[in-house]
């Protein structure tokens, strides 16, 4: 590929004690593709997400967003740059309703005196939003915007954390085994989804064990093994034994998709 | 490959999972309970008006009574207002009354000892009050440490701090008359209600000092993205976190604003007491707390509203009040006191139980 990457990762490194969970991995998602990321457990893979989404900072290496090196100290830096996560325990608040959790930390207030000096927050407006974005995706099948998280069925609640993630990210999304907790029929709404929001031209990262679902959704597939990544595929010219085979290291994998 | 077992959810039912039909009124007045729980105080204290106006008759219902126990409620209800943010955020504060009472024990010795103006005086104690909140904010949030421990110490240290300065000596009631009388200030009755209505209501500035703090906080936890960040800090501090709140800012800040909170308090205690006396408000802590739990705010955090803690404190008021009415001996107010403190975390449980 000739495009340069929209989110790129260079040597990363991490240490946590005497292990290391990232060796050097490298990283590449280029515009408008949905990239599938697999491995072992323990191979890496959280860590590697969590160092691009800012949960965890790199020891060495480094991150560029379009091209320009990117340091991310927190989750809220990540964000700020246009990169939001739906991270596996999905970061909802279980009392706080649907719509004050899709604002968790950029409220909207009201506009005027209300909002610069009584930091009134506009709630309606937020609502609306809300529920704006749950029917772009399909997803309003919940009647009441103002109902706490913790009422959602799991699907749901999923369903909640990609909205929010889809109406904010501007840049790249990226999802940590999204479908790891659902049902068939949910399931399939989020693979929906995670199309959905690829024709609108915002690539994703999707992380996850299922095999099925990252041959379907995915353009390429990071394949990480023992915190690097071990190379990059194509759904279409591989099948679901070789991804497995490679991951797990009871096959080595052809020189030209053995990246870097 | 997989074979398409998908394809099956073309034909599928596209209703999602439904419970209807039968609830009985008890399962009815459980699920409005869960969606209301600030409602449970309020019935509580409804009824317990009711039981004691029996009992007692139009000595508990005159305007007398009615404000004496707002007045004797107003120093507990302010304190449980800073002990409510703090406890909404999975703390709690065992210090709030040795804030206190440090804070007026400043006061009175700046403006009446050494003859500073009131002004000063409060504000210097206003901002101790704020410096102890402030401590117990930083060892929370830097040094991890649970808040039941960190004010636990703090309690001791700041009450230890209150004898050491003072002496253990109190301020005369005619001598802050004489140096600095606006440290009374919340004692004196509100004459203006008074004329308004025709007759003597009996209140005094403290209790409304105490409902205009619980309406500002009222506003600031369900109006301001502080608020939000305050319950999703106590409900899931990870989840916050990740969801781009800044949890430890956010604890500071609840802690020393409990701090200006205790301060205010203190203002209005020296009025209510009419003296500054070291050893006053001992069981102010706890009973900041059990307001709060009575109120309806769950200890594990995330959960509750602020005007729960003001019914909560009322209610105790109320209890207190009927009994002495009654005659009965002055530790039944404590007895009913515990009770009520166990029938409101049974209630929080039951309520917290209900199918959704």
């Amino acid at each position: 590929m000739s495009q340069q990457p929209i989110l790129q990762a260079k040597g990363l490194v991490k240490r946590f004690g005497r292990v290391v969970a990232l060796d050097h991995a490298d990283f590449d998602l280029y515009p408008g593709e949905v990239l599938g990321v697999i491995g072992d457990n323990g191979a890496g893979k959280s860590t590697l997400i969590k160092a691009l989404s800012g949960a965890v900072q790199p020891d060495e290496g480094e991150v560029l967003l379009d091209g320009q090196p990117v340091v991310f100290p927190s989750p809220i830096s990540a964000r700020d740059a246009g990169i939001e996560t739906v991270y596996q325990t999905l970061a909802l608040s279980p009392a706080l309703s649907i719509a004050d959790n899709m604002f968790l930390g950029r409220e909207i207030r009201k506009p005027g005196i209300r909002g610069a000096i009584f930091k009134q927050l506009d709630k309606r407006e937020m609502e609306r939003f809300a529920r704006e974005k749950l029917t772009e995706l399909g997803l309003m099948t919940i009647q009441n915007i103002s109902q706490a998280v913790e009422t959602l069925s799991g699907g749901q609640r999923q369903g909640v954390a990609v909205a929010r993630a889809a109406a904010f990210g501007s840049k790249v999304i990226i999802m940590d085994e999204p479908t790891a907790a659902l049902g068939v029929k949910e399931s399939r709404r989020v693979l929906e989804l995670i199309n959905d929001v690829r024709a609108r031209g915002i690539p994703i990262v999707l992380i996850s064990h299922n095999m099925p679902h990252v041959f379907e959704v995915a353009d390429r597939i990071h394949v990480h093994r023992l915190g690097r990544r071990l190379c990059v595929i194509k759904p279409s010219e591989c099948t679901m034994s070789d991804a497995v085979a490679y991951m797990t290291g009871a096959k080595e994998p052809p020189q030209d998709a053995a990246a870097a | 490959m997989a074979d398409n077992f998908e394809a099956e959810l073309d034909s599928s039912d596209t209703s999602v999972a439904e419970f209807e039909g039968h609830r009985s009124l008890l399962d009815k007045f459980q699920h409005f309970l869960h969606a209301n729980p600030a409602m449970v105080p309020v019935i509580i204290l409804a009824v317990s008006i009711v039981g004691f106006g029996l009992v007692a008759g139009e000595r508990f219902f005159s305007p007398f009574t009615l404000g004496l126990i707002m007045q004797q409620v107003a120093i507990v209800g302010i304190l449980a207002c800073a002990q409510t943010l703090v406890i909404l955020t999975a703390g709690i504060d065992l210090s709030v009354g040795a804030v206190m009472v440090l804070s007026y024990v400043v006061m009175g010795n700046l403006g009446v000892t050494y003859g500073m103006p009131a002004g000063f005086a409060i504000i210097i104690g206003i901002l101790v009050g704020m410096a102890c909140g402030m401590l117990n904010g930083v060892l929370v949030t830097r040094l991890k440490l649970p808040p039941f421990i960190v004010t636990l110490g703090s309690w001791r240290i700041f009450l230890a701090s209150v004898f050491l300065y003072t002496g253990s000596q109190s301020i005369r009631s005619q001598d802050i008359d004489a140096e600095a009388p606006a440290l009374k200030f919340f004692g004196g009755k509100v004459t203006f209600i008074d004329d308004l209505i025709g007759f003597n209501a009996n209140i005094t500035y403290g209790v409304v000092l105490m409902l205009v703090i619980f309406l500002v906080f009222w506003y600031l936890l369900t109006n301001t993205a502080w608020g939000r960040a305050v319950y999703a800090v106590g409900d899931d501090k990870d989840a916050a976190e990740l969801a781009g709140i800044r949890s430890d800012r956010i604890l500071v800040s609840v802690y020393v604003v409990a701090g200006f909170i205790c301060g205010i308090a203190a203002w209005a205690a020296i009025g209510r007491v009419g003296s500054v006396s070291p050893s006053s408000f001992q069981e102010a802590n706890l009973e900041s707390i059990a307001a709060v739990v009575i109120g309806g705010t769950s200890l594990f955090g995330g959960r509750g509203a602020i005007l729960g803690s003001l019914f909560g404190a009322l209610i105790v008021g109320v209890f207190a009040a009927g009994l002495r009415l009654a005659g009965a001996d002055p530790q039944w107010v404590l007895f009913a006191s515990g009770c009520l403190i166990i029938l409101a975390v049974s209630i929080d449980q039951w309520i917290r139980r209900v199918s959704v």
